[in-house]
């Protein structure tokens, strides 16, 4: 019978570029400059990794397809390099690759690199790009504000709430963010903002608004795993290990069948409450005690919070309002500003939240280090509310 | 007996206000301002000559109270496709059995009234039914602009259950070329209207008349009803008083309403009247161009039964105001847009796979599974009840006349949209399957989770660059 992943597989080293709009830097420059303090900080020579895995989103807009981008930026010995794509998944998913890969034996070290380039399109927001031949024909031609706003109007009708309130929650998610994002060098938007500025900035998808959408952002984030045998072999103290690895996608359920009524995540649910199994996690609230979640739209935030359980079904509002996922908070959520404002690089984005909590558990955060983390949990969530890939990872101090 | 059996029409909600067109052109023409009275409709950017076709004869088909019909003829000067024939687009969208007979007639404003002598005379057994449709282009501060109108009427043909029976019908066809439009121009080229009245008109008309009373055995004074279409608004009485028609029998020419719908004119006016007929009343309704068509119509009891979901009294009433000119431009492809770099994306249609969602596509058909009865959309390999799962157990399910409940919405001011804010959403169909879709006719601060919706067939795209129009089925809110 499966064991689960739990604490069998160690974070020998992490890095993490500069998040933001890199014009002078290539896909290249940013895969090199998170692996540099990558490899310093997992403190080995390159040639003893083993094998790699290799995240980005979009191919045509950055690094081209198959796994040799990564192969010839970082002159990779010639190891097998798997290239991965899960949409706004896809960092989790690289990592996801490594972990197993050294959870079976069949190699010691790996290493997982996400990336993503998206500022070379010459617009804002993400790229205009094609859903598929058949998908293209019918579906909407719906921007990723667009599809999120649903989730907003859907939770409004669910729980038959006032524009206005939510909208004031959703602000506030936004300006817990960029606080939080004002004190971290590494955030693509480092400046406070307020809730008036936030509430009333011009909508991109009616309800959701200017300061209601992440940041769209160059960058490159990655890790090195290992055993916890070979870490501590290696002198590695404070190790930082993986207790659960889930992810669960959607089969079409939520687009088509009345059973889902548009008012929060099927997918988030479901490998939420696996990857509690799976962490041997019982009380939520309590046990996990930072998050970083994938904050692309304020509204997605919140209704996480609820698919989480780390609010009540209907109660995100007054949580969010009452402050428990600011930064001082009981359940500190986007300590690192979040998708919102350290930025959405979207093959990097799941290793970006594995960055932040390795630095919080080795108490390495600076301006932003929380007192006492327990356990770290990170959200990503790829597609839209209506079909999406959700993948979730726990970690925190090994045993 | 004969003759015509049902009908239906369809006139785009926007109906632009020809003060507003006035005040944008009379720098430029001064003769616009006598023409500035009322508003005329005007096809939605996502709305021409095949869509409007296809609401005309969903309404025709609804006072039938059946899809059985064994031949459907489309006429039109404004078809989108020189070469791949639209009656057939029509034909997948109404949902019409695939083994009849279809045709566009084209090439000239008689091509309605010469479709319908042709179906009436062909004298089939079951129902035919004849479209007509237009969305006639225009140049900007043309005194066509603001006389022009859009719109599509549908009638059926047949034996049973006759409502106007058929009595008899006159051609003559004179190459008198009061306008033309050739193969590579998108516009009309036309001479002098007086001289379109005195030589055209006045003569070609009256002598059709005259031809069709002697041939039906009518007298002039039997006319009830007379449906005379043209764009010149003093020329029906002038032709009514040279032939001793009483006046009180010229059927409204909708200028002040529609504006002249080409093609379709006829068939909207012939609707009109027969919406205002009595049994035993008589109809002649013309068609004119390099020629003239007249028909005569006697209306009987049947007229009483019958009753389309909407016909020309609804579709004129179904209305809103639309006072921006620039907005009509911009939907007529009449000025160059800056549609920004998320309007240059690829929007090519890929036609085997096309073929093979046609269904969908077209038709607007999902599935109903045999096993749990679940109904969905689109039709997928297994069952989407995630109860039931089952492989291919789903039978076809038309859902081109359901109505449904919006689930969740936005205006997305972000994607590209010929016209911003693109709105969009989950709809849950009534009696069951779900899907996120475009929505159309959306009036700003009107739209809600909750809302009631019906699916209308519509364009999704220009390929601009292959010259190919994507349609598919878009969600209007009717509450």
């Amino acid at each position: 019978m499966a064991t689960g992943i739990k604490d069998k597989v160690v974070i020998l080293g992490m890095g993490c570029s500069k998040f933001g709009e890199r014009w002078e830097s290539s896909p290249s420059d940013l895969m090199v400059e998170a692996f540099e303090e990558c490899l310093a900080d997992a403190g080995i020579e390159k040639d003893r990794i083993e094998a790699a895995w290799f995240g980005a989103g979009i191919d045509a807009f950055n690094v081209g397809s198959s796994a040799m981008p990564l192969s010839i930026a970082l002159r990779l010995n010639y190891i097998p390099v798997t290239k991965v794509e899960n949409m706004c998944a896809t960092g989790t998913e690289a990592f996801r690759g490594a972990v197993y890969a050294v959870a079976s034996g069949a190699c010691d070290i790996a290493l997982a690199l996400g990336v993503e380039k998206l500022k070379d399109t010459g617009y804002g927001g993400l790229p205009q790009r094609s859903r598929g031949v058949e998908n293209d024909m019918y579906w909407p031609n719906l921007s990723a504000p667009g599809a999120f706003a649903q989730l907003a109007t859907g939770y409004q009708a669910k729980h038959k709430l006032n524009k206005q309130d939510l909208k004031r929650a959703m602000a506030h998610v936004s300006v817990k963010s960029h606080a939080n994002g004002a004190k971290n060098p590494k955030a693509h938007l480092q400046r406070e903002i307020t809730i008036e500025q936030a509430m009333n900035a011009p909508f991109i998808a009616e309800p959701i608004g200017l300061f209601d959408c992440c940041g769209v952002s160059d960058g490159s984030a990655c890790a090195i795993v290992t055993t916890p045998e070979i870490a501590k072999s290696l002198g590695k103290e404070n190790l930082v290990s993986v207790k659960a690895l889930q992810l669960a996608v959607s089969n079409g359920t939520e687009a088509g069948h009345e059973s889902w009524d548009g008012s929060y995540l099927k997918t988030t649910r479901i490998a939420a409450q696996r990857a509690y199994n799976e962490a041997g996690v019982k009380n939520p609230k309590a046990d996990i005690t930072m998050t970083e979640v994938h904050d692309c739209f304020s509204i997605t935030e919140l209704v996480t919070m609820e698919d989480l359980q780390l609010a009540e079904e209907g109660a995100a509002i007054k949580d969010v309002l009452d402050g428990t996922f600011d930064a001082d908070g009981s359940n500190p959520c986007q300590i690192d500003g979040g998708l919102k404002c350290f930025g959405h690089p979207i093959g990097a984005s799941g290793l970006r939240m594995l960055y932040e909590n390795y630095l919080q558990f080795q108490g390495k955060a600076g301006a932003r280090q929380l007192s006492n983390p327990k356990l770290g949990l990170n959200h990503n969530l790829g597609g839209f509310p209506h079909q999406n890939i959700c993948s979730i990872s726990i970690v925190g101090p090994y045993r | 007996m004969i003759g015509i059996t049902g009908f239906g029409a369809y006139i785009p909600t926007a109906r632009l206000q020809k003060q507003a067109m006035v005040e944008a052109n009379a720098w430029f023409d001064g003769g616009l301002k006598a023409l500035g009275k009322g508003e005329r409709s005007i096809c939605n950017w996502d709305e021409d000559t095949i869509t409007m076709a296809v609401e005309a004869g969903k309404d025709c088909l609804s006072s039938l109270g059946s899809n059985n019909v064994d031949a459907l003829y489309l006429a039109s000067t404004t078809l989108p496709f020189l070469d791949r024939q639209n009656s057939v687009v029509v034909r997948e969208a109404i949902n019409l059995d695939p083994y009849i007979r279809t045709m566009d007639v084209s090439s000239s404003q008689r091509a309605a009234t010469s479709a319908l002598l042709a179906l009436l005379e062909a004298g089939s057994d079951n129902n035919s039914l004849l479209i007509a449709s237009e969305h006639r282009r225009t140049k900007a501060g043309s005194r066509a602009e603001m006389l022009w109108g859009d719109g599509a009427a549908s009638l059926a043909v047949g034996s049973r259950n006759v409502i106007a029976q058929y009595l008899g019908g006159e051609s003559v066809a004179l190459d008198f070329i009061d306008h033309y439009r050739g193969e590579d121009s998108s516009f009309d080229y036309d001479w002098e209207e007086r001289w379109v009245r005195d030589e055209g008109f006045m003569k070609i008309v009256p002598d059709t008349i005259t031809r069709l009373l002697e041939r039906c055995e009518l007298k002039i004074s039997e006319i009830n009803h007379f449906v005379f279409p043209t764009d010149q608004a003093r020329t029906p009485a002038a032709v009514a008083k040279k032939i001793g028609l009483n006046p009180e029998a010229l059927v409204d020419n909708g200028l002040a309403s529609v504006g002249a719908a080409g093609v379709a004119q006829p068939i909207l006016m012939l609707c009109a009247a027969l919406e205002k007929a009595s049994p035993g009343e008589v109809i002649v309704a013309v068609g004119f161009g390099q020629g003239c068509d007249a028909l005569a119509f006697r209306v009987t009891d049947e007229i009483k039964r019958l009753n389309p979901a909407r016909g020309y009294k609804g579709s004129l009433a179904n209305r809103r105001s639309e006072t921006n000119y620039n907005k009509f431009l911009s939907f007529n492809n009449l000025i160059e847009r800056d549609i920004g770099k998320r309007g240059e994306a690829d929007k090519q249609t890929y036609l085997s796979g096309f073929n093979r969602r046609k269904d969908l596509l077209n038709g607007f058909i999902g599935g109903k599974c045999r096993e749990c009865g679940t109904v969905q959309i689109p039709r997928e390999k297994y069952c989407v009840n995630p109860q039931c799962q089952k492989l291919d157990s789903q039978d076809q399910h038309p859902f081109s006349n359901a109505s449904g409940t919006v689930m969740s919405w936005t205006a997305d001011q972000l994607t590209f949209d010929w016209n911003p804010p693109a709105y969009f959403g989950m709809v849950q169909f009534d009696g069951g399957g779900k899907l996120m879709m475009d929505f159309t006719e959306v009036e700003e601060g009107k739209i809600d989770s909750g809302a009631k919706v019906s699916v209308h067939f519509r364009i999704k795209g220009f390929d601009s660059q292959r010259g190919f129009v994507k349609y598919f089925w878009k969600a209007v809110i009717t509450d």
